[in-house]
């Protein structure tokens, strides 16, 4: 006790002396220990947070072929891809197609076709959509989405999920959207 | 008879396991709570006004009772249950009408769930009601708003693992609200700004994919029975820790 008292006065007698230096080497120290624990927790905290995300999917592919355009009668849904790729692939009475997603816009449900009925009918909360996808009875804010549909170079169809034509409230999408629809 | 007692009580393994005899003495009882790996949490006195159950309703020990109640029977179910898309339906009906005691099993894990979920929430009532939640209690509040936060975590993650209708379209709704929410959803709002898509936000990150699938059942598996539970356990210690620390159970002031 005596001592390091003694040597405590010894080193505050010392202006600018080993004292000063000595401690701001622990204050750099200090500050590079606590540092590199606060980065490594930072960079394995991003690598978590990153790991959550796979860089390959098996999941269906977003471009799909769907058959010629004769395989499909006028005013008819067609619900063959529905399960797989989550589209119904739609030709109007006047010939023209469209690729719809099977995707309730109320909380994403699959809806199905009632051909009786001629209407789409969610069974989660009952929303109803008429053939074009638009709304018209359940608590869905807005008409269905499109996908991009075009016809391939061997003369199938073919559908394009990364492109969306997404419903807007209260519009039909024939009108909305006039290249969500192929003449063929 | 004597003699019997004896032989099993006076060795050294006996009182290697046991140190203290069990006359009821202020100082055995005291040494029976500190002295025990599994009670030390606990007080080793406590109030008469404490123990008053008319104030205290007791839920939060039957909050804890009902999670120990799941995660017996929820090991139990594991023995038979397969997170993958082809077998977890199957394995769940199996458990229903094959596994011996495999139909007690499950529904005594589904109902204490139903029953943890319903007593949390008049537990939180109840320290509300008392004003429980005031100084010096506020922190432990907040560790126990987390912990409501994650039973409802661990009751949602666990509705998808019988992979039926009901529990597909609730993950399916669910994880569309995470869809939707702002800045971390791509139909949320700023989500064109910030280019978020279906592959790279918050709903991706849940299912594993874009779509609810494989990968989402075995991410809601690995949450439910092992990740939750643990943050939870870590979390329950810190809370009866603190309820000591803050002075004792919440009890009348007269």
């Amino acid at each position: 006790m005596q001592d390091e008292k003694t040597l405590h006065d010894e080193q505050q007698g010392l202006p600018g002396g080993p004292a000063e230096i000595d401690t701001d080497r622990r204050k750099f120290l200090t500050k590079v220990g606590w540092g590199s624990l606060a980065g490594f927790l930072a960079i394995n905290s991003y690598a978590f947070l990153r790991f959550f995300y796979p860089r390959v999917l098996f999941e269906p592919p977003s471009q799909f072929k769907v058959g010629f355009p004769n395989d499909y009668p006028p005013g008819t849904v067609n619900s063959q891809y529905q399960r797989e790729f989550g589209t119904w692939i739609i030709r109007l009475q006047d010939g023209r197609f469209f690729a719809m997603e099977s995707k309730c816009t109320h909380l994403g449900c699959t809806p199905s076709w009632l051909e009786s009925q001629k209407k789409f009918k969610c069974p989660c909360h009952g929303s109803g959509y008429y053939i074009s996808g638009l709304n018209f009875e359940g608590p869905a804010p807005r008409p269905m989405d499109r996908f991009k549909i075009s016809i391939a170079e061997d003369g199938q169809l073919q559908v394009d999920k990364t492109i969306k034509f997404p419903g807007v409230p209260g519009k039909e999408s024939n009108e909305v959207y006039p290249q969500s629809l192929l003449k063929a | 008879m004597n003699s019997l007692y004896d032989k099993v009580k006076k060795n050294l393994i006996w009182k290697s396991v046991f140190r203290r005899d069990y006359r009821d003495t202020a100082r055995n009882r005291a040494m029976a709570i500190f002295g025990n790996v599994f009670l030390h949490l606990h007080p080793v006195r406590v109030r008469e006004s404490a123990v008053k159950l008319r104030y205290t309703w007791g839920m939060g020990g039957i909050t804890f009772l009902a999670f120990i109640i799941l995660t017996i029977t929820g090991v139990v179910l594991m023995f038979y249950y397969h997170p993958t898309v082809d077998l977890a339906y199957l394995d769940m009906k199996d458990l229903e009408f094959q596994a011996p005691y495999g139909v007690i099993s499950r529904n005594l894990h589904r109902w204490a769930a139903h029953f943890m979920v319903i007593v949390v929430m008049i537990h939180m009532f109840r320290v509300f009601m008392t004003g429980s939640y005031k100084a010096p209690r506020q922190f432990n509040w907040g560790i126990g708003v987390i912990l409501l936060v994650l039973t409802f975590l661990l009751s949602f993650t666990g509705y998808l693992l019988p992979w039926d209708q009901l529990g597909f379209w609730a993950i399916t709704v669910g994880t569309n609200m995470g869809a939707a929410t702002p800045l971390i959803g791509y139909q949320g709002p700023f989500s064109e700004f910030l280019h978020i898509t279906p592959y790279n936000d918050i709903r991706f990150a849940l299912l594993g994919g874009a779509q609810v699938g494989g990968n989402a059942l075995l991410r809601s598996y690995i949450w439910h029975c092992i990740a939750i539970p643990l943050i939870s356990v870590i979390l329950m210690f810190v809370h009866f820790w603190r309820v000591r620390k803050d002075g004792g159970i919440s009890r009348p002031q007269h």
